[in-house]
């Protein structure tokens, strides 16, 4: 099979071209041995299939990140195999900078055609190319496309096939000579307004305006996720359970004899005679409850706004503002997207920190996202259970994460050997987002989630049942009662909670509900169950990104201050 | 004159006369198309030796305070 490999500098527009091209059978992988992301997907152009490849973004073919790396092997091996064609998308408002790596690929011996994207931006801001005339100088397809609207996509593929290889050669330190010899025949510039977008983007950028508008996009974030999670939870996903599920459960129950032990890790205990999805505690009602209709609704929300923020340019300009804050904590501004990319789940959080420069940095944000920065699903079981009583409730839990996350890595950057290097980013201009890529990106990350989420939540459950029923709790309770009673005033019963977090720690959490804990102790009962240790699936991943040296010492970290703060809020509060 | 980013205000323009120090930074900045002789708006700075925003052309580039310290522009108005 023919392939067509998508290149492009950041922020071109890419993703929403290859998501043009390609139907619905998309698959996203790492590349070999790293953990850099690129997208495959299939066309059709008459009878042939071809496989197309969203290699990820390089601004030129000398390689200045890993990132950058993987897109020039990917590059390589296309070559290499001889049945590849590069399809080069262009930033058409900034035709002249973008050449650059346009001019590398023809340099290369494998077909291109160009695609000049963002060409009604082009209208806006007063820039007229000469297509027809930078054809002929390159004498490969040049094709202008508006990626979001779809303009210009049919013309590419229809074209595709006309792609040409080694059409221009130039020596290479005359290179921007080069371009700007182009650059002065297909391209003029007259004076345009600013639009608004482009006033917004500067505004957002000075510091006067930028704070407060960044405070409001963030608390605007917020109260969008908690409205959309909770307008599901409620509307959707606990009628369903209600209304439906429970009835079947219901029906189940005598069948499986009302009780003991097959009943009782099916269905788990009844309430006066009743399911209670948050109590029971069977693999049927609780251990399907709480993936799919406490933390799915957030975690859905999550996303579907935060790829929100991703593609309409936002991000960047958050890591700039928060730039300062960031070296506190020995990071530099961009360490907040991947703070944020664990807000939703730590295990593609941690990996987003593969980016990162140093090593000192990636221990840092692994280590600090690990001990202070919940995931989506424990957020979900902590609103679910502190929310009851208020926000000032949910304040002391969220405001205590938050200082610990500060206070660590003020340490953590004081201790440590080395120093953080400095942010160097592109900011991306303003767009709206494009429909068909957010709902594309939305759906790989929920379907993430509930792979990775229902076998372990399920496993948890089931073990939690074992637990009870073998004793071991209540004899594991005995063992560590000194510290669980006597330093955070925990009841005993809670050490299996803690048990089951090194699992999952929305199960964790949902282990709580039964115990009948005070305000106080559900406050100290879900800090220390997000401090004291990653689940399994973050464990894993941290192991593999640190080594088992570095991960010791976080680990070591993560227990002792979770000891200590629990133990701090148990004398304060 | 010759001044550095950090120093350009909000709105100024510059020519890029040099950069100093390493290859790395020239390389990146190049990747951005900025190099000697390219014209540059500073577009923002953030308090207390934040990053240094600029934009050249249509691209816009945030530069923490230290490397921007080491592109050096001449003022054009």
């Amino acid at each position: 099979m023919r392939e067509v490999l998508l290149m492009g500098n950041p922020n071109v527009g890419k993703s929403v071209v290859f998501t043009r091209l390609t139907g619905v059978n998309v698959i996203s992988s790492n590349y070999p041995g790293t953990t850099v992301e690129f997208s495959k997907g299939y066309m059709r152009i008459g009878k042939e299939k071809l496989e197309v490849i969203d290699v990820p973004g390089t601004y030129s073919l000398d390689p200045n990140s890993k990132a950058e790396e993987i897109a020039v092997a990917m590059l390589k091996e296309s070559i290499a195999r001889q049945n590849g064609i590069v399809v080069s998308i262009v930033d058409a408002t900034n035709l002249e900078r973008n050449l650059n790596l346009t001019l590398q690929l023809l340099k290369k011996n494998i077909p291109v055609i160009v695609d000049l994207n963002f060409w009604d931006e082009t209208r806006h801001l007063g820039i007229s190319i000469d297509v027809r005339e930078l054809e002929k100088i390159l004498s490969v397809p040049v094709v202008p496309t508006c990626a979001v609207t779809g303009e210009g996509i049919k013309e590419l593929v229809d074209r595709l096939l006309e792609a040409k290889a080694m059409t221009y050669d130039y020596p290479e330190e005359e290179k921007w000579h080069e371009i700007g010899k182009i650059i002065e025949r297909v391209q003029k510039v007259s004076h345009h307004h600013h639009t608004f977008l482009e006033r917004l983007a500067d505004a957002s950028i000075r510091p006067s305006t930028g704070i407060p508008i960044a405070l409001g996009v963030v608390y605007i974030a917020f109260k969008l996720i908690r409205f959309i999670g909770e307008g599901l939870i409620g509307y959707v996903f606990e009628p369903i359970f209600e209304k439906l599920w429970a009835p079947l459960m219901m029906k189940l129950s005598p069948i499986l004899g009302s009780g003991g032990f097959i009943h009782d890790i099916l269905i788990g205990k009844l309430f006066a005679g009743k399911i209670d999805f948050g109590q029971s505690f069977g693999i049927l009602t609780t251990g399907l409850f709480v993936p799919f209709a406490v933390v799915l609704p957030y975690v859905f929300a999550f996303y579907l706004v935060l790829g929100f923020l991703e593609d309409s340019g936002y991000l960047p300009r958050l890591g700039v503002l928060a730039d300062k804050m960031m070296h506190q904590v020995g990071l530099h501004g961009l360490g907040i997207i991947s703070m944020m990319l664990g807000l939703g789940c730590n295990v593609p959080g941690v990996l987003a920190t593969r980016i990162m420069e140093t090593r000192r940095e990636r221990f840092i944000s692994a280590t600090l996202m690990a001990i202070a920065v919940p995931c989506m699903a424990q957020v979900a079981m902590i609103v679910g259970l502190v929310g009851k009583y208020g926000a000032k409730a949910l304040m002391l839990v969220f405001g205590t994460l938050f200082l610990v996350w500060l206070t660590i890595g003020f340490l953590m950057n004081r201790l440590l050997k080395g120093e953080s290097p400095e942010i160097f980013i592109e900011i991306p201009p303003y767009r709206i987002p494009y429909f068909g890529a957010l709902a594309k990106k939305l759906w790989m990350r929920v379907k993430g989630f509930l792979k990775e989420a229902i076998p372990f939540v399920l496993l948890g459950v089931f073990i939690v049942n074992i637990l009870y029923s073998l004793k071991i709790i209540d004899f594991l309770g005995k063992l560590s009662g000194p510290v669980i009673r006597n330093l955070l005033g925990l009841p005993s019963g809670a050490v299996a909670a803690l048990l089951v977090g090194f699992l999952r720690k929305d199960v964790a959490i949902g282990m709580l509900v039964p115990l009948g804990l005070g305000l106080k102790q559900i406050v100290i009962a879900s800090v220390v169950l997000a401090m004291y240790f990653p689940c399994a699936a973050t464990f894993a991943v941290l192991v593999k990104e640190l080594g088992v040296k570095d991960m010791v010492k976080s680990a070591a970290i993560m227990i002792f201050s979770a000891i200590l703060v629990g133990g701090l809020l148990n004398l304060v509060l | 004159m010759a001044i550095d980013l950090t120093q350009m205000k909000a709105g100024e323009r510059g020519r890029v006369v040099d950069i100093q120090g390493g290859w790395g930074l020239s390389r990146r900045l190049d990747d951005l198309g900025i190099r000697i002789g390219t014209e540059v708006v500073k577009v923002s700075s953030q308090i207390m030796r934040g990053p240094v925003t600029v934009r050249a052309g249509n691209t816009q580039v945030a530069i923490g305070f230290g490397m921007a310290s080491r592109v050096i522009v001449e003022q054009t108005e």
